[in-house]
């Protein structure tokens, strides 16, 4: 039921490993090894050139190349830190933002260019080009291990004979095949070799992850910058919606209530008059006053439920997520496992969420049914919403998804969106739980 | 009639008791506290308890809880439920054992003191009321039901008048029209939503109410 592909990779990791399973992710480990080596080869290349044209810059024709080059480095280095992930070092890309307007003339070209310079990363990347000429050849490590396994096996079979013609036999580690016994001996220690190609490869491979990670990881400072410019985006968006909200809460309550309120007093004030000459009068009066009182009240009820659902606030998230189901004329399934209360900004946030999301199943998608699942996980939140409606739900087209990711935004919180035309449409957000995450990557 | 009136706000509390006296109801404890309520209703065994959803000192649902509470261990104790919004949730928990002898009205029903101490007085007598807001959302969790959507606009009426726990003749007067009538459209309202007719007033608006909160 929680789906996602970290459980995915969480259950390669426990699955008890075959023979046949190990030999066959010992292949894999060769082949991604030899990609990685080639790689290494390819970094000598591109360094060259790169540095090359890094220089020429300085006379101004380096522009011309500097950007393809910047890409194809880039690449290069986006599939090390894909290869990295999959030994369980995950490797975030640690560039700036590329400028969002670029003009297509040399202004641009030169901006472009001014954007790769300036970026820390770009010379972090070289450094690494360079090590990795020699760090990458590691990658060859398993493809050797297992030709010398087989050169073994093969002398062992009686390949020795022919070699050993000259009477010299032929070396093999530090046995010299040259007759039967030596030969076993040369067969045990192919063997050992070839244990050692199904268990080395992954934890060599690991080791050049976390290589690889080091350098082509983000830095600290890195880490620090994007998280200041994420941080002032959702501020500034936080504050605007704030701001937003109080303006609407303003409006309804000068519209509404406050507006109620004063026609109430001049209820009365009539009643005042009316009550010694024409008695009925003022009675017909005060029933109206009643009246007003009464809407007054609804109002200032639609209100607090705008601010602040009730049920919210008595009786938490899961409980409040289940009242919206009621509530809904859609069939709609809630299953939360949350097992204690959130801080209320963040109980607030996901009810809102949800309810705009049933609104929409409602309004837009023609739906039937949706479910709504919440859970916790480490310290997130998830929720998933999904229904059976007709999907092409686009953050564009409505304000309201935007909204909702922008109000997620300001707790670090993200929503996902799979609206395929013809449904299902599936929702699902994340939000971590505590409200001063230390966390420091922009996600 | 002896009630136990729980709610934490004075004026509020002062108007309901001054109300309820006004038409010889006795108030035989006014609390402020889900505490001194749970206290009060073991003590009294009143006709029946009217009670503020939420009070101190959590300023949740302690009157909603303790009421409940109370309900587990006297049971029949008529409860009329008072609140500043209404919750299909909370009224579903209210109705869950399926007994009458149940209220749940918004605040504002204060306003209109004959209609609310018709309420008290039906509550006490083991039926039911439920606020036109709540029987407004039931029906609107249930707009896109089949059996619903095939009721006539009068048969619609007929049944929120009834979810709201009036009887043939209060809804033949609050509609102006006859007795037999309303009796009629019952009997459809009945038909068309598959429930078992019966005779017994307080029965039909529960199992109108079972209907509409499944």
């Amino acid at each position: 039921m929680t789906g996602g592909r970290g459980w995915e990779h969480e259950d390669m990791k426990t699955v008890p490993v075959t023979w046949r399973g190990r030999v066959g992710r010992a292949t894999l480990d060769t082949l991604v090894g030899v990609a990685i080596a080639t790689g290494a080869l390819l970094s000598v290349v591109l360094f060259v050139t790169t540095a090359y044209f890094v220089i020429l810059c300085v006379i101004g024709i380096g522009f011309l190349a500097l950007p393809y080059l910047t890409r194809a480095v880039r690449r290069l280095c986006d599939l090390n830190r894909r290869a990295a992930a999959r030994y369980g070092v995950p490797v975030e890309r640690p560039y700036r933002p590329e400028p969002e307007v670029i003009e297509k003339d040399i202004v641009g070209w030169m901006r472009r260019c001014k954007w790769i310079l300036a970026d820390p990363a770009t010379w972090r990347d070289l450094l690494w080009l360079l090590l990795n000429c020699v760090v990458g050849l590691v990658g060859f490590v398993p493809a050797a291990l297992l030709y010398y396994a087989g050169e073994g096996l093969f002398l062992a079979c009686g390949l020795w004979r022919p070699l050993a013609d000259d009477g010299q036999g032929r070396w093999y580690a530090f046995v010299t095949v040259g007759s039967w016994p030596a030969a076993l001996a040369a067969a045990l220690l192919a063997l050992v070799v070839l244990t050692g190609w199904l268990f080395l490869g992954a934890p060599v491979l690991k080791g050049y992850a976390y290589f690889v990670r080091f350098l082509l990881g983000p830095t600290r400072q890195s880490q620090l910058a994007s998280r200041v410019q994420h941080l002032s985006e959702t501020r500034s968006g936080a504050l605007d919606i704030q701001a937003a909200e109080l303006r609407r809460i303003e409006r309804d309550l000068h519209d509404g209530a406050q507006a109620r309120l004063v026609s109430l007093g001049l209820q009365l004030g009539a009643v005042d008059r009316k009550m010694t000459q024409d008695p009925e009068e003022a009675r017909r009066l005060l029933r109206q006053a009643r009246t007003s009182s009464v809407q007054a009240l609804r109002e200032l009820r639609d209100l607090v439920h705008g601010i602040h659902p009730p049920v919210l606030a008595e009786r938490g998230l899961p409980d409040a997520l289940r009242a919206l189901g009621l509530a809904s004329p859609l069939h709609v399934t809630v299953v939360v496992d949350l097992p204690a209360r959130l801080p209320d900004p963040v109980e607030s946030a996901v009810y809102f969420a949800v309810s705009e999301l049933l609104t929409n199943a409602l309004k837009h998608a023609d739906a039937q049914r949706v479910e709504v699942v919440a859970w916790r996980e480490d310290d997130t939140l998830h929720a998933r919403v999904t229904d059976d409606g007709r999907g092409g739900a686009d953050v564009s087209a409505g304000s309201g998804l935007e909204g909702i990711r922008r109000r997620l935004a300001s707790f670090d919180g993200v929503l996902e969106i799979d609206s395929p035309p013809g449904g299902p449409t599936v929702m699902k957000m994340e939000l971590p739980c505590a409200l001063s995450s230390p966390k420091t990557s922009s996600s | 009639m002896r009630v136990v009136l729980a709610e934490d706000l004075f004026l509020l509390r002062q108007g309901i008791i001054q109300l309820l006296e006004a038409y010889d109801v006795e108030v035989v404890a006014a609390v402020d506290n889900g505490t001194d309520l749970a206290a009060a209703l073991t003590e009294h065994k009143p006709d029946v308890a009217i009670v503020d959803v939420r009070l101190p000192p959590t300023f949740t649902t302690e009157g909603l809880q303790a009421a409940l509470t109370a309900r587990r261990e006297q049971p029949g104790l008529p409860i009329l439920v008072l609140s500043q919004h209404v919750e299909q949730m909370y009224a579903r928990e209210l109705l869950a054992d399926g007994t009458g002898g149940i209220g749940y009205l918004l605040k504002d029903s204060v306003l209109d003191d004959e209609q609310f101490i018709d309420a008290v007085r039906r509550v006490a007598a083991g039926g039911t009321a439920m606020d036109p807001a709540v029987v407004a959302q039931l029906m609107t969790s249930h707009s896109r039901d089949e059996p619903l959507a095939a009721l006539t606009a009068r048969e619609r009426e007929v049944l929120e008048l009834m979810a709201e726990g009036c009887s043939n003749t209060a809804i033949a007067q609050r509609l102006t029209i006859t007795e037999g009538a309303a009796a009629k459209h019952i009997s459809n309202i009945f038909t068309k939503l598959m429930l078992p007719p019966s005779s017994d007033s307080n029965r039909r608006v529960l199992a109108v109410l079972a209907y509409l909160n499944a």
